[in-house]
């Protein structure tokens, strides 16, 4: 456990430390949602009906945008090949490097949707619908987005399939999310956004645990 | 008369080996052939000129013989990518890597086909090319899915690597098809009533149904053929690489 929250510690203080990387995800996010009034016009109701799923998307985009470093800055330094001797099996390793992934990539987005949310003219009850759909559903993007980025760590240019690969396993991520929002059956919708984000985390990291380890071999 | 001295090997440790999968499956290659071409004249003969025009569709109820075998078969081809997947991660077999990598640009041939006779269907029997129904709605995810495969092999240099990589992903896609299909049957009833698709399914009089199944069978042994063919070139294509690489060494040294 104590390795466990090791990694977890490194990879935040990594990228905290880095520079701005942390801060320039949560700009995007904020623009690419801020661009849609401009390509749809300021019309307030139509804004409100479909700021939900503007929302989301940008989420989305902001989250595969981050899955490049996932793994490669360690593949490329050879941090990966000495984590896969550590003590702890590879698959705990990539579990943790999940959370902390949610923790520097969904976190701060859900915090700055706020923002958007204003911008979008969203009234505060689907506001808080959002926020919470969001909360449930992100774990399940970056569950999936560690699947993405354990395939392509050994391919040079990797960054650009990794979306590809993802974005379809995903629909159901953004289905229930945007489902949750909408008045009828925004609860069951949640639930299923709830049992997809655990049933994702708990497999993903095995899956990701074994691409890495036949990609390197 | 030889005599024989190594130990009896079953056949699926024989066909492990390329040179020998080659030969075996080589003879089959051809009556395969003959008999998906029969089965493509016959089935034509009877789709376009030997069945009856739908009282309401009229002629454009023939596109339904190329429709339904292509939509069936998208699903089977992913079956046995998976199939070869857990073969690959498994057993190792050295011929489950090359049938996963043969599986993928038929099962994204098949999968198009159905989208585009499908949408050809539609405009005239129900006014639109493309519909947010639920069925139709996760044919072309599995078509990313198929795509984003095809690109994950050519982007990888060394195949081998690649193969249980690759086989790793085409699982995870197994396990999460059903779920988008669910989800997106569940978003669609909730956006709009199911009732695109007009309820004169199953009571099919025969004349129709002899095509069909006659199409279906012919799609059914395309696959086959296309599918021997794309492996055998596979395997021919490592064996010029090998000796390629043999080549440049032997220069080096």
């Amino acid at each position: 456990m104590r390795a466990f929250s090791a990694i977890v510690t490194r990879e935040v203080a990594l990228a905290l430390r880095g520079g701005g990387d942390v801060l320039t995800l949560v700009l995007f996010f904020i623009i690419t949602g801020a661009i849609v009034p401009f390509a749809v016009g300021p019309d307030k109701a139509l804004l409100a009906t479909i700021a939900p799923g503007i929302i989301w998307i940008a989420a989305f985009l902001a989250m595969l945008l981050g899955l490049d470093r996932l793994f490669r800055p360690d593949h490329e330094d050879g941090t990966l090949i000495l984590l896969r001797h550590a003590d702890l099996p590879l698959s705990a390793i990539i579990a943790a490097k999940v959370i902390a992934h949610w923790l520097l990539t969904a976190l701060p987005l859900i915090l700055a949707s706020p923002i958007l949310a204003v911008l979008l003219a969203m009234d505060l009850s689907s506001f808080w619908r959002m926020l919470l759909s969001l909360l449930l559903g992100t774990p399940a993007l970056a569950a999936f987005g560690a699947i993405g980025a354990a395939v392509t760590v050994a391919i040079r240019r990797g960054g650009l399939i990794a979306p590809i690969l993802i974005a379809p396993l995903s629909m159901p991520v953004l289905i229930f999310g945007t489902g949750a929002i909408s008045a009828t059956q925004s609860n069951a919708a949640l639930l299923f956004l709830a049992a997809l984000s655990l049933m994702a985390i708990a497999l993903a990291p095995f899956a990701a645990a074994l691409a890495i380890s036949s990609a390197e071999d | 008369m030889t005599i024989q001295t190594t130990p009896k090997q079953s056949w699926w440790s024989r066909i492990a080996h390329p040179g020998q999968f080659v030969a075996r499956t080589r003879p089959l290659l051809w009556p395969l052939t003959i008999l998906t071409a029969l089965l493509f004249v016959v089935g034509l003969w009877f789709a376009l000129f030997n069945s009856p025009q739908d009282y309401q569709m009229g002629d454009t109820v023939r596109i339904m013989y190329v429709h339904v075998p292509t939509a069936r078969l998208s699903q089977f081809v992913y079956a046995v990518m998976a199939v070869s997947a857990l073969g690959s991660l498994v057993w190792r077999h050295p011929m489950a890597d090359v049938a996963m990598k043969a599986a993928a640009p038929p099962g994204a041939t098949f999968t198009a086909l159905a989208l585009f006779t499908g949408s050809l269907w539609g405009r005239p029997t129900r006014g639109t090319f493309w519909e947010w129904d639920g069925r139709m709605t996760s044919t072309p995810v599995l078509l990313f899915i198929y795509l984003g495969i095809i690109a994950l092999w050519r982007a990888f240099d060394d195949q081998l690597r690649a193969a249980r990589v690759i086989a790793v992903f085409t699982l995870v896609g197994a396990v999460n098809i059903p779920i988008i299909k669910f989800s997106v049957d569940w978003w669609s009833t909730l956006h709009q009533p199911a009732s695109v698709f007009r309820a004169d399914g199953p009571r099919m009089p025969g004349s129709i149904l002899t095509p069909l199944f006659v199409m279906f069978f012919a799609f059914t042994f395309l696959f086959p053929v296309l599918h021997l063919k794309a492996m055998h070139t596979e395997v021919s294509r490592r064996r010029v690489m090998a000796l390629e690489r043999q080549a440049a060494q032997g220069a080096k040294s």
